[in-house]
C-alpha cells in the first residue's frame, strides 16, 4: 500500500502511525545505505576493521553470557564445559575491549566526528562507558573471592561518588540483574544505534580526503 | 575464579600467588595490564601501516 492509499477504515494511510514510521525510517535509512555493496577506496585499510571486530566479540560475549546464565554458578565453577564457557565469556570480553580501544584510537585520530557524525561519536563514547559498567558488574558476580575483593574495594569509590546507597556493589543480586539485563540492553541498543548512524552518515574519510575519496585541495594547500 | 585444572594452559603461568607489578615513581601497573596495553599499541601501529588486501578495484 502506498503512503497515500486509504486503509480498510477509510482513513488515508499517511495518518497511520505505522505508515509514517515506515516512511520516516526509509527516508532516514534507505536500504542501499543500510546494506551497501561498495565502500569508498579509503576504507581498504586495516584500521577500519576494528569496529566490526568489536561487534563480533560482542556477539560471542552475548552468546557465552546467555549460555552461562542458563546453567548458573555451580555449573560454571565445577564442570569442565562450565569452565570453558566461563573462560570464553571472559576472553571474548577482553577481546571486545581490546578491539574497541583500537577502534576508539583510530577514530579519535581521524576526528571521526566530522561531517555531521557527532552523534555517531557520542553513541560510541556512551557505549564504551556502558561497556565498562557491564564488565565491572560482571567481575562482581563471578561468585568467588575475587568478586568479593573487588566489591569490597569498589564500595568506597562508589560511596565517594555519592551513589552507594542506591547502587550497592555489595548486593550481588542487584549487580547480577544489572549485569544480565539492564546494562547489556543499554550497550546493545547503543551499538545498534551507532551502526545505524555509521550506515546513514557513511564511513568517515581520512583527514584531507573528501567524502567521495578525492583529496581535499584546500587541505593540501594548508588552508 | 575456580582452580585451574592441571592440564590447562594456565599452568604455563603460575597464577597461584600475588601478581607482578611495575613500579615507576608514583605509577603502578600490573605486568598483565601493561602487556595488554603494549599489544594494543602494537596492533594499532600495524593496522596503520600493513597493506590491506584488495581483491578488486573499488
Amino acid at each position: 500500500m502506498s503512503a497515500g492509499t486509504p486503509d480498510v477504515t477509510g482513513a488515508p494511510a499517511s495518518s497511520n502511525w505505522t505508515a509514517r514510521l515506515r516512511t520516516r525510517s526509509l527516508r532516514a535509512f534507505p536500504p542501499e545505505d543500510l546494506m551497501p555493496e561498495r565502500q569508498p577506496a579509503y576504507v581498504a585499510s586495516w584500521i577500519y576493521v576494528f569496529g566490526v571486530l568489536t561487534i563480533s566479540a560482542f556477539v560471542v560475549v552475548l552468546a557465552s553470557g546467555a549460555w552461562i546464565a542458563v546453567y548458573g554458578p555451580t555449573w560454571w565453577h565445577t564442570s569442565s564445559v562450565g569452565h570453558f564457557v566461563n573462560s570464553l565469556h571472559l576472553w571474548s570480553t577482553e577481546l571486545f575491549f581490546f578491539f574497541m580501544v583500537i577502534h576508539l584510537w583510530g577514530k579519535f585520530f581521524m576526528a571521526a566526528w566530522r561531517g555531521r557524525r557527532a552523534l555517531t561519536w557520542i553513541t560510541g563514547v556512551v557505549a564504551f562507558l556502558a561497556s565498562i559498567g557491564t564488565a565491572f558488574t560482571g567481575y562482581l558476580v563471578q561468585t568467588n573471592f575475587d568478586a568479593q575483593w573487588i566489591a569490597g574495594e569498589a564500595k568506597d569509590g562508589i560511596n565517594s561518588a555519592g551513589v552507594g546507597a542506591f547502587w550497592n556493589v555489595l548486593d550481588v543480586g542487584q549487580m547480577l540483574l544489572w549485569h544480565v539485563t539492564l546494562l547489556p540492553l543499554v550497550v546493545g541498543a547503543l551499538v545498534v544505534l551507532h551502526v545505524l548512524l555509521v550506515r546513514a552518515r557513511g564511513v568517515v574519510p581520512p583527514i584531507g580526503v573528501d567524502e567521495d575519496g578525492t583529496f581535499d585541495p584546500e587541505f593540501k594547500a594548508g588552508v | 575464579m575456580t582452580a585451574p585444572s592441571s592440564t590447562s594452559l594456565s599452568s604455563v603461568v603460575d597464577l597461584n600467588g600475588p601478581g607482578n607489578y611495575i613500579h615507576w615513581g608514583f605509577l603502578q601497573i600490573s605486568w598483565a595490564n601493561a602487556i595488554v596495553i603494549l599489544l594494543m599499541i602494537a596492533v594499532f601501529v600495524l593496522a596503520l601501516f600493513l597493506p590491506f588486501p584488495t581483491g578488486r578495484k573499488r
